[in-house]
């Protein structure tokens, strides 16, 4: 199709996948649509090359402009954000604000920077929008991919490795992708995570006049999605309160399997093939701020209201001080059943009850400092 | 070349505001021909609408050029940027809509052509196509469906958007008036089909008036299960 030919529709195949082509029974070589999607993860997508191509008539596009630097490119691609995600006793909790921007447009108040990859896994993303979007379908079919032909679900740290080796053929062009992936590794059917779930409404630690926000219970939901693969799988759907002896237990086996093979996990991968693992990770123009409250707040033994309210906390300042970060907070909570959605908190109201908070700090230091001023005059009447 | 007085300066040397020697140009294989797009939800319908305008630097070259371009009975795209880019892709989407109806024996969703366009909007990451898309019809459901897009394929599905070059000027205003943001104690009622209209036309005219690449006529289509319904308004045309 002489269309397909002006726009390189074809072209792309021809760079990247290593298969032969087969004539189909016309005897042709070309590949129909129903082949896209067989073998190489980018088959839509390749990375700009210079190589002169002899096989075919150059066309403009593939000799002259074969890759557009951003000074070029007459629009920006958005940026900007603060995204965080940490480990502690009881899983990971994973947060982001949900603002993007577009050098100084905000070209989106509520996009969703935090996306489950399965039921135990979940990235949040930062840099550029369309990249991350892109990048995370691609690592999600990977990774079903992954699944369904080892019978067994890749861990945090293998998800890494591969975002990370699907990334580098593009390093050195303006792809910005800086993932988080957050995840729980191992078998969600070990009996002594299961009992340190707890399914009730999360207030948060510092107010307590707020409106409190419950935990939506997705985990049975994101969980179905793997239960055909793994028969050992079991959901439990009943709510069970926190027992305290449980809890005790339940920390030392963590903390032993720690560094094992199962438990929380959290990995940082970048476009330019910066690989991190550790228990803390923020990443975007909103994360120093992100870390000094990380830094100040985070324990190991944390409970999952205070670690809650620590994200949460952290994610407000970070908007409050990044200009690029703001409007909403978005929060999941990741532990061996899976991936629990925290509703979407505006933080607009928050700042108001900050307010109402300084005033009344105000007021009462006020009455304070005149009760003081009143007893030392007594004291200086009595002393007389 | 007559130079006036007023280029001397104090001691006879004629007065230099900035480099007037040799300047390279290099070809920029894209243009901005201006124009604005904007699709609203609501609970059984979806407006796409935009202006008619098509302009480059300080030229008008066409009056009658609308950036509405209907895919099947239940979606409609607008594309907005460069006007070779726009063409180009819609013909692409075309192409794509048909050979997906042959081989599925169905039309596809708007869901599925978003997602479908974000695909073919990444795969020229390098050298991206210039244009603003949204994509507005009903979903499986019957309800109304927006879906805006970056040049990069980046999407997701809003109920109201603005996009083109008076998108910034027409976004603050639906925040209000359709998603009554910065309201207190309003009560929120649901769009209706008569209201959107009127609101879109108006929203139009105030870019018009402000927006120099907006103007000449307005082409709203109007998407509801019977099909797609357009409608033609006039607007400034200086």
């Amino acid at each position: 199709m002489a269309l397909q030919d002006v726009c390189g529709f074809l072209e792309t195949l021809d760079d990247i996948s290593p298969c032969t082509y087969q004539p189909n029974e016309m005897g042709y070589m070309w590949r129909t649509p129903l082949e896209f999607d067989r073998d190489s993860a980018f088959h839509f997508l390749s990375p700009p090359q210079q190589c002169s191509r002899k096989n075919r008539a150059p066309t403009l596009f593939s000799s002259t402009f074969s890759s557009l630097s951003p000074h070029q490119q007459p629009f920006q691609l958005s940026h900007g954000t603060t995204t965080l995600g940490f480990i502690f006793q009881d899983g990971v909790i994973a947060a982001a604000d949900t603002r993007a921007s577009c050098k100084g447009l905000i070209c989106c108040p509520i996009s969703q920077k935090i996306m489950p990859i399965h039921s135990h896994l979940v990235v949040n993303t930062s840099g550029s929008g369309a990249d991350c979007m892109l990048w995370e379908r691609i690592l999600t079919r990977e990774m079903r991919l992954y699944q369904l032909r080892h019978r067994k679900r890749l861990s945090v740290n293998g998800a890494a490795k591969l975002l990370s080796m699907m990334l580098h053929p593009f390093k050195g062009t303006n792809v910005c992708v800086a993932a988080t992936l957050c995840g729980w590794d191992g078998e969600e059917t070990q009996k002594t995570i299961q009992s340190c779930m707890e399914i009730s409404d999360v207030k948060e630690a510092v107010e307590q006049d707020s409106n409190g926000s419950a935990i939506s219970d997705e985990s049975a939901q994101g969980s179905v999605k793997m239960a055909s693969v793994n028969e050992q799988d079991e959901i439990s759907k009943d709510t069970q309160a926190l027992n305290p002896t449980v809890s005790d237990q339940n920390t030392k086996n963590v903390l032993s399997t720690f560094g094992g093979r199962s438990g929380p996990r959290v990995c940082y991968v970048c476009s330019d093939g910066l690989q991190l693992k550790g228990e803390i990770i923020s990443v975007g123009s909103g994360s120093p701020y992100a870390y000094a409250v990380l830094d100040d707040g985070w324990r190991w033994g944390m409970t999952v209201d205070e670690a809650v309210a620590l994200a949460r906390e952290a994610v407000f300042r970070a908007t409050h001080w990044d200009a690029y970060s703001g409007n909403n907070v978005d929060l999941f909570h990741i532990t061996a059943h899976g991936w629990r959605r925290r509703d979407r908190e505006d933080l607009k109201e928050e700042y108001y009850r900050e307010r109402e908070r300084e005033k009344k700090k105000i007021k009462e230091r006020e009455k304070e400092r005149q009760k003081k001023e009143g007893d030392k005059l007594v004291e200086g009447e009595g002393d007389i | 070349m007559m130079i006036s007085a007023q280029a001397y300066g104090g001691n006879g040397k004629v007065k230099e505001y900035h480099y007037t020697g040799p300047v390279e140009h290099k070809f920029s294989p894209y243009a901005f021909n201006g124009g604005t797009v904007l699709a609203v939800a609501g609970e059984d319908f979806a407006l796409v609408a935009s202006d008619t305008r098509l302009s480059e630097g300080y030229s008008i070259h066409s009056r009658d050029s609308p950036k509405c371009y209907k895919l099947t009975d239940t979606t409609v795209i607008g594309c907005s940027g460069f006007h070779g880019d726009c063409l180009t892709l819609t013909k692409i989407i075309e192409a794509r809509l048909k050979m997906y109806k042959h081989s599925n024996n169905k039309s596809m969703t708007s869901g599925a052509i978003a997602a479908m366009l974000s695909t073919i909007l990444y795969g020229r990451r390098f050298f991206p196509y210039y244009v603003y898309n949204i994509i507005g019809g009903l979903d499986e459901e019957g309800r109304g469906a927006v879906y805006s897009f970056d040049p990069v394929g980046s999407y997701q599905r809003d109920t109201y958007k603005a996009g083109g070059s008076a998108s910034a000027m027409l976004q603050p205003l639906l925040d209000n008036q359709i998603g009554f943001k910065n309201m207190e104690n309003v009560e929120q009622l649901p769009l209706s089909q008569e209201k959107a209209v009127q609101l879109v036309k108006d929203v139009f005219i105030s870019a018009a008036e402000r927006d120099v690449y907006t103007g000449d006529a307005l082409k709203i289509c109007i998407i509801t299960k019977e099909g797609v319904r357009e409608e033609i308004v006039p607007l400034r045309k200086d």
